[in-house]
């Protein structure tokens, strides 16, 4: 777009109010979240946790943008119908899914495997919202580590273990209660 | 000159032309949604999607009369007078009704439907449909049928447009498929005990215009928006069609016929479609080898590429035999290298595969029996040349062979050489062979040179019917290989890379054949028909 577009609005910034051209004011109102915080120090403790050696709690589990998982379906068979809009939506492109013909009559087409390379992630979470099916989704679990490169590339089975793990403490979420699965 | 009005344009025609309203849209711009129109078939005006209002205008008073109900606008031809009215409120609500009706019964699959991101019913919906489904209905499973050996048909998505029947009966002229039921049960069946097995058939996925018909080898390969398509030039036969080869990182994934109404309209064969295979193979060579006591040994480009023009420049009847897939820019550049070492050299033409007889279909296409794309651009360029009819390969191996370094060109996708060629060619001191695979001669070889498939060439070809066909590189050859042009380009002491479009300016200069071939070449090509050049016998 080019600064003589028709499409674009042009506005002026508002003029500054006589408290704001004073400064002081805004400056004693950002001050005060930062006593705010100094309080509550004194009264209630550190708001920091020293981890690793304490585990910060997580406000929202299921809100939280950790490791992905594979949900499996009621028949324990893997969610996913490899439509590849995870992998489309991915700005990192982390995501790798060769597609074939599923083995089950019910249903079409199924990922043969499913890869994402947690090191090229960048947990934006993009590739839950764009799953149809809710088949990808991010876990609380945020410690996420390994030895070597390798390691960090998850394939479907591993995918699929961390659904097992998580599945009882953050159930699986549907959002479009429907889609072809 | 007859004129017509659309959406108040006027719009004047040519004396005899005969367009239909879809036709006459899309010239000024307006797109007229259709599903079972398609300029190649006939006319059934069966889906509903083009409706529009039309009208007459009267020449004297110029009132216009319009048509209280709405037509079909492929079935109304745009005669003088005639009105047309493509955005009117009562079009848009005809569009959206026929969009709810074909989704009434559509399973809404798309996450699994190959068609998703190339489908007429997701990109017409998404402009002429209502925001929010009223019927009822979760998205479900489409049963599915197998329709032949390459094609199968998913049911439940089908919108009834019949293009593929009308295909089967009309251009393919096989009529395997028909449509069983009536009304809402109407489904594509096949007449039982024929499968649709046509050499056409591949052509019904193309023009399916939802994801009905899946082709069994591109089905879940990969996602459509993930293909990037190149416009090439078919290399299986010597009809030369023009294809889109759809590649995703030099893997070539489909091929689809791209229009070409000069050579061969809408249609591929199935074998031009399937044809790609050889491109990804993996005993391709790779690189350059030479042969040193009786071992192949690898060696770099640059090292070889002296050896050649050493041995070449050397030697005292040297012979350049031509593949009928080199581009007719690769052919001049080898037979003008060839020429530039003396008056003894032979050039031949290499062996021209072939597979019964041409076959034609009855909506006019045809398949030719020579299966290589080049045979007649490499006798014009040769004759155009040296003057010379260039010798059939086996004319030269039965009059004995008497030259002495052999430079064996190729880009064969399965080789047409045997042992007995192998045998002929003992007396060579140095042969050298530029192809893709290993076959008899070449295990003779001195020296052999990693080619490159028709696909990843560039340059032109001129098919059967005289028909040249300019094109630039439908994927990247692997590295280490390289193609004839870029060869004799750079033996010929051609500065910067090798550019197929300033060799045709010089052909089209130079040449008396390439005249008509002038750059900038149009998309459907040029014909060199009238140019006429002396004929040789084929022999395969």
């Amino acid at each position: 777009m080019k600064p003589d577009d028709p499409a674009i609005r042009w506005i002026d910034p508002p003029e500054l109010t006589l408290s704001e051209q004073l400064y002081l004011p805004l400056f004693a109102q950002g001050l005060t979240t930062t006593m705010r915080h100094w309080k509550r120090t004194w009264t209630e403790g550190p708001v920091t946790v020293s981890y690793p050696d304490e585990e910060p709690t997580i406000g929202n589990p299921l809100n939280y943008r950790g490791v992905h998982r594979l949900n499996r379906d009621e028949q324990g068979r893997v969610q996913c119908v490899a439509c590849f809009l995870c992998a489309t939506a991915c700005p990192a492109h982390c995501i790798d899914i060769v597609a074939a013909e599923s083995p089950w009559p019910d249903r079409d087409k199924y990922p043969e495997s499913f890869t994402i390379d947690e090191l090229r992630c960048i947990f934006c979470g993009m590739c839950e919202e764009a799953c149809p099916v809710d088949a990808i989704e991010l876990t609380s679990l945020y410690n996420l580590t390994g030895r070597s490169r390798e390691e960090m590339i998850f394939d479907k089975e591993k995918l699929l273990s961390v659904y097992d793990k998580t599945k009882d403490s953050e159930p699986m979420q549907s959002r479009s209660g429907g889609g072809a699965s | 000159m007859p004129v017509v009005w659309i959406d108040g344009r006027e719009v004047e025609l040519a004396p005899d032309e005969r367009l239909n309203g879809i036709e006459l849209a899309a010239r000024v711009g307006i797109d007229i949604p259709h599903y079972c129109w398609h300029p190649g078939l006939s006319v059934v005006a069966s889906c509903r999607m083009c409706l529009v209002e039309t009208g007459r205008r009267d020449p004297q008073t110029g009132e216009v009369q319009m048509l209280p109900k709405l037509v079909p606008a492929c079935q109304t031809p745009a005669s003088d007078g005639t009105v047309f009215v493509t955005d009117s409120d009562k079009v848009r609500q005809a569009r959206a009704m026929v969009e709810e009706d074909l989704l009434l019964r559509h399973p809404v699959d798309c996450p699994i439907c190959d068609k998703a991101g190339e489908c007429r019913l997701q990109d017409y919906y998404f402009e002429h449909g209502r925001e929010r489904r009223r019927a009822d209905i979760k998205p479900f499973h489409s049963r599915k049928r197998e329709l032949g050996p390459t094609v199968r048909l998913f049911v439940d998505r089908c919108v009834m447009c019949t293009r593929c029947v009308r295909f089967c009966r009309e251009i393919a002229g096989s009529s395997e498929l028909y449509v069983e039921h009536r009304g809402a049960h109407e489904e594509i069946e096949v007449f039982p005990g024929f499968p649709l097995e046509n050499p056409l058939a591949g052509n019904v996925v193309d023009l399916c215009p939802v994801g009905a018909l899946a082709d069994k080898d591109f089905l879940y390969q990969q996602r459509v928006w993930f293909l990037r398509p190149r416009a090439h030039v078919c290399g299986g036969c010597a009809t030369g069609c023009s294809i889109w080869i759809d590649q995703n990182q030099d893997r070539i994934y489909r091929i689809r016929p791209r229009e070409n109404r000069q050579v061969n309209d809408w249609w591929i064969c199935d074998a031009g479609r399937y044809g790609w295979k050889h491109v990804h193979d993996a005993t391709r060579w790779i690189e350059p080898a030479m042969r040193v006591d009786e071992e192949w040994k690898s060696a770099g480009w640059s090292e070889v590429l002296e050896e050649l023009d050493r041995r070449f420049r050397a030697a005292a009847r040297p012979a350049l035999v031509l593949s009928p897939f080199l581009t007719v820019e690769e052919a001049y550049l080898a037979v003008r290298y060839f020429e530039g070492l003396g008056e003894a050299s032979d050039i031949v033409l290499g062996p021209v595969p072939r597979e019964g007889e041409d076959q034609t279909f009855p909506g006019g296409f045809t398949i030719a029996a020579e299966k290589c794309p080049n045979r007649r651009g490499i006798e014009r360029v040769v004759q155009g040349v040296t003057g010379r009819v260039p010798l059939s390969w086996s004319e030269w191996l039965e009059a004995g062979i008497e030259a002495d370094c052999v430079w064996i060109t190729g880009g064969y996708p399965s080789a047409p050489f045997g042992e007995s060629d192998a045998e002929s060619l003992s007396q060579v001191s140095w042969l050298v062979v530029q192809d893709l695979f290993d076959h008899p001669v070449a295990a003779r070889a001195d020296l052999r040179l990693p080619s490159v498939a028709w696909a990843e060439r560039q340059g032109a070809y001129v098919n059967a019917n005289d028909h040249l066909q300019a094109f630039s590189w439908g994927v990247r050859p692997p590295v280490g290989c390289r193609s004839e042009g870029q060869v004799f380009w750079q033996l010929g002491g051609r500065k910067r890379l090798y550019h197929p479009n300033d060799l045709l300016a010089e052909m089209a200069e130079t040449l008396e054949g390439f005249s008509a071939a002038r750059p900038p070449i149009a998309e459907t090509g040029v014909s060199l028909a009238g140019q006429r050049i002396e004929e040789t016998e084929v022999v395969g």
